[in-house]
């Protein structure tokens, strides 16, 4: 495995470094879920706001500490759900109960169904199908809703390719600051995660 | 011998009893390593050895073979019609049904395991998960295959499903087989997205520490670049949860409209209020039965003993004992009922099963699915390998019999004694049940070389180390404040929580990034 650099070897005099603007931001590594938490909390009261917390699994109190909002998606997932059920009514009131025509939209016809004495608009015999339909609707609206919120899938983003980086889905804590961050600047925030107990700081080339 | 002689800074050892609780204090999940990279190491090196096990080879070249055999059989299937099977006028559905029963049955363990226990916040569940939800869907792959070739003129099967045709023509939606269509279509595809969210920060894990640039690339492209990010699995683990949710009626309903195709028509045997629990009790028993008799050989094979423990084991012989109980109930009140019900053809088809001409299959039912199990009320058992692998392969011979049983004999001597007659399976009924086991095999042989096998990023989570508020870092930290920020319950489940706050409640500190839903 990669060590990551300590800081002074990379967090140096400005002068020295490239650009700014080829400066994706700043990454710095915790050596648990404790000291991510806090640092995590030192970041969000000093008032950075690009910035994230990195770890490989999900952290007990970060989401307080980082002040990150609950998520919509169970209402959007909702929305999906209700609209699964009413299209699975739909789908068997149609082809099932009446002979109706929407050949105005697609060339299709409904046909009604007489099958055992039964009405032609046997609701109880439709749900099993609503439910599923309901089901699917929902589960793949919170799995691709998930997906969309989080802007993923991204294959390519600077901090993928930042050596040492990988750690993070294994044993690593990182917590990354944006260099378009207001607040940033290199050697002060570099100085600042250090000060929150980092045991490296590095920068991240974008 | 158990916990409590283990400080909780202290590592658990690797093979300790850890099957023994004091209350109070958490037998430990995880063995033999206090660390998350150790952890790490043992599932991802599965993957990434450049040999595996000659078990493996074996066990890959015999479900090849029968693979191809399954080939073979439904190819002459499909080209001579179903008359190929050993069906005859009144047992029309035989081997056929009754793998497709038995397969679907076997996933239900899966999301069991990945989704009631996951809400029920079963931490040992993440030990077994993930191979239990590639079972669900290797399974569902098998039990799919059978109402695809039984139609007999396969090239109609699209008209199971409702697509616009030429013809003007409709599924008939009030039938129990359409609604199984839709059932075990949504529980295949809830299943693998389930599967593959759970997937994808072990696939980054793998992405990380991949030296080849094919598996770089391979596992980088499944991982859709997860990078750990805490705003990404803050709502990672409200979808998983909502995903857990959903499964949990979707898997009860499936097994349940599977039942229908049987409970709602009027066969005496079949015609039964008690088959929707009665079939889900008997799925989560074959599943549960299933899982162990992969997860014995695979821990082995594989040294993954200290992340799928005794503990694991015990816990899931455990629930195959309840569910074992729980069918040799239904079995019981089906005969009570037979005869409280006062009808003749009830009667008959009850005695005629235990007594008929498939006397012996009933009694190969009851045997394994009633008898045996009950030697796991005996702890010694429970954690014995070899006594609980036998058993699981009782259990999954004993619950292929009870489809057998409730299929073939109801259809054999229905209520017109001349139309009576008896099946006995041909050769392609044989190799393509043979050959479903094979299909079975190769999928999950090739999951467990090439995927990880244990949810790593989940075991992680409930590993004491886990939790930020763990005794090992209580030092000087708190004094820093960060305690005084709500959190809001700790140390109990790796998802869940963060999602967990009481609806309506703000954090202290808002997101002031835009535009973040």
């Amino acid at each position: 495995m990669t060590t990551i650099a300590t800081p002074s070897s990379t967090s140096g005099p400005a002068s020295t470094e490239p650009s700014v603007a080829q400066t994706w931001g700043l990454v710095a590594r915790f050596a648990n879920p404790a000291d991510l938490v806090h640092a995590a909390h030192e970041v969000r009261k000093t008032g950075y706001r690009y910035w994230d917390c990195h770890s490989p699994f999900p952290v007990h109190g970060i989401d307080p500490a980082m002040g990150i909002n609950r998520t919509i998606l169970p209402v959007v997932v909702f929305a999906a759900g209700a609209t699964g059920c009413t299209l699975g009514f739909l789908l068997q009131a149609f082809t099932n109960s009446f002979g109706s025509s929407i050949w105005a939209l697609v060339w299709v016809t409904g046909y009604p169904f007489m099958i055992s004495g039964k009405p032609l608009l046997s609701v109880p015999a439709f749900v099993p199908v609503m439910f599923e339909v309901t089901i699917l609707f929902s589960a793949l609206t919170a799995a691709f809703g998930m997906l969309a919120f989080n802007q993923l899938p991204e294959l390519y983003h600077p901090l993928l390719k930042h050596p040492g980086f990988g750690r993070a889905t294994d044993d690593g804590f990182f917590i990354s600051i944006e260099a378009r961050d207001p607040q940033f600047l290199r050697s002060k925030t570099g100085e600042f995660l250090k000060s929150l107990g980092a045991s490296s700081v590095e920068v991240v080339e974008s | 011998m158990s916990a409590s002689s283990t400080s909780s800074h202290a590592v658990p050892a690797s093979g300790m009893d850890n099957t023994t609780e004091t209350p109070g204090e958490r037998a430990p999940l995880v063995l033999g390593t206090g660390d998350f990279h150790t952890v790490t190491n043992q599932v991802c090196r599965v993957t990434e050895h450049p040999n595996v096990p000659m078990a493996w080879y074996i066990a890959f070249g015999v479900s090849l073979a029968l693979l191809g055999g399954l080939g073979v059989a439904v190819n002459y299937l499909i080209f001579t019609g179903v008359g190929v099977w050993g069906l005859n006028n009144p047992v029309m559905w035989a081997f056929d049904i009754t793998n497709f029963v038995f397969w679907v049955g076997i996933g239900h363990a899966g999301t069991l395991i990945s989704a009631i226990l996951f809400l029920f916040r079963q931490k040992w569940r993440t030990g077994i998960n993930r191979f239990a939800e590639a079972m669900t869907i290797f399974a569902v792959i098998c039990a799919g295959l059978f109402p695809g070739i039984h139609i007999g003129r396969i090239w109609f099967a699209y008209w199971l499903f409702p697509i616009p045709n030429q013809m003007e023509m409709w599924p008939q939606f009030r039938s129990p087989l359409l609604w199984d269509v839709f059932a075990v279509s949504t529980y295949f595809t809830v299943s693998l997205v389930f599967w593959y969210i759970g997937l994808i920060p072990d696939l980054a894990t793998l992405r990380d520490r991949a030296k080849g640039t094919i598996q770089q690339f391979a596992y980088g492209l499944f991982a859709l670049g997860w990078r750990g990010s805490a705003r990404h699995w803050h709502r990672y683990e409200v979808a998983y949860l909502l995903l857990a949710a959903l499964a949990t009626p979707l898997v009860l309903s499936v097994h349940s409209v599977v039942s229908f195709d049987f409970a709602v028509s009027q066969l005496p045997g079949w015609h039964t209020t008690i088959f929707p629990p009665y079939f889900v009790a008997g799925a989560i028993f074959s599943g549960f039965a299933m899982v162990v008799t992969l997860a014995v050989p695979a821990r082995e094979l594989f040294g993954l003993k200290d992340l799928i423990t005794i503990r694991h084991l015990d816990n899931m012989n455990k629930v195959i004992l309840v569910t074992g109980c729980m069918v040799g109930y239904a079995y019981s009140m089906e005969f009570f009922i037979a005869w409280y019900s006062g009808a003749p053809y009830e009667q008959f088809t009850f005695i005629n099963r235990a007594f008929g001409q498939y006397w012996w299959a009933y009694w190969i039912m009851v045997s394994c699915n009633v008898i045996t199990p009950q030697l796991f009320w005996f702890k010694k058992v429970r954690t014995s390998i070899p006594a609980m692998f036998a058993l699981s392969l009782f259990v999954n011979v004993g619950m292929w019999f009870e489809r057998y049983v409730i299929i073939v004999s109801s259809l054999a001597n229905d209520f017109l004694p001349s139309s009576w007659d008896q099946f006995i399976p041909t050769w392609v009924d044989i190799a393509t049940m043979l050959g479903a086991f094979g299909l079975f095999g190769v999928l999950f042989l090739l999951f467990c070389r090439y995927l990880p096998m244990i949810a790593i990023a989940e075991v992680k989570g409930v590993m004491p180390q886990a939790n930020p508020h763990w005794d090992g870092y209580a030092k000087g930290h708190c004094a820093h404040g960060q305690c005084s920020h709500g959190h809001q319950a700790h140390g109990h489940d790796s998802h869940g929580q963060h999602g967990g706050a009481p609806a309506g409640s703000k954090p202290a500190f808002q997101d002031p990034r835009p535009g973040q839903p």
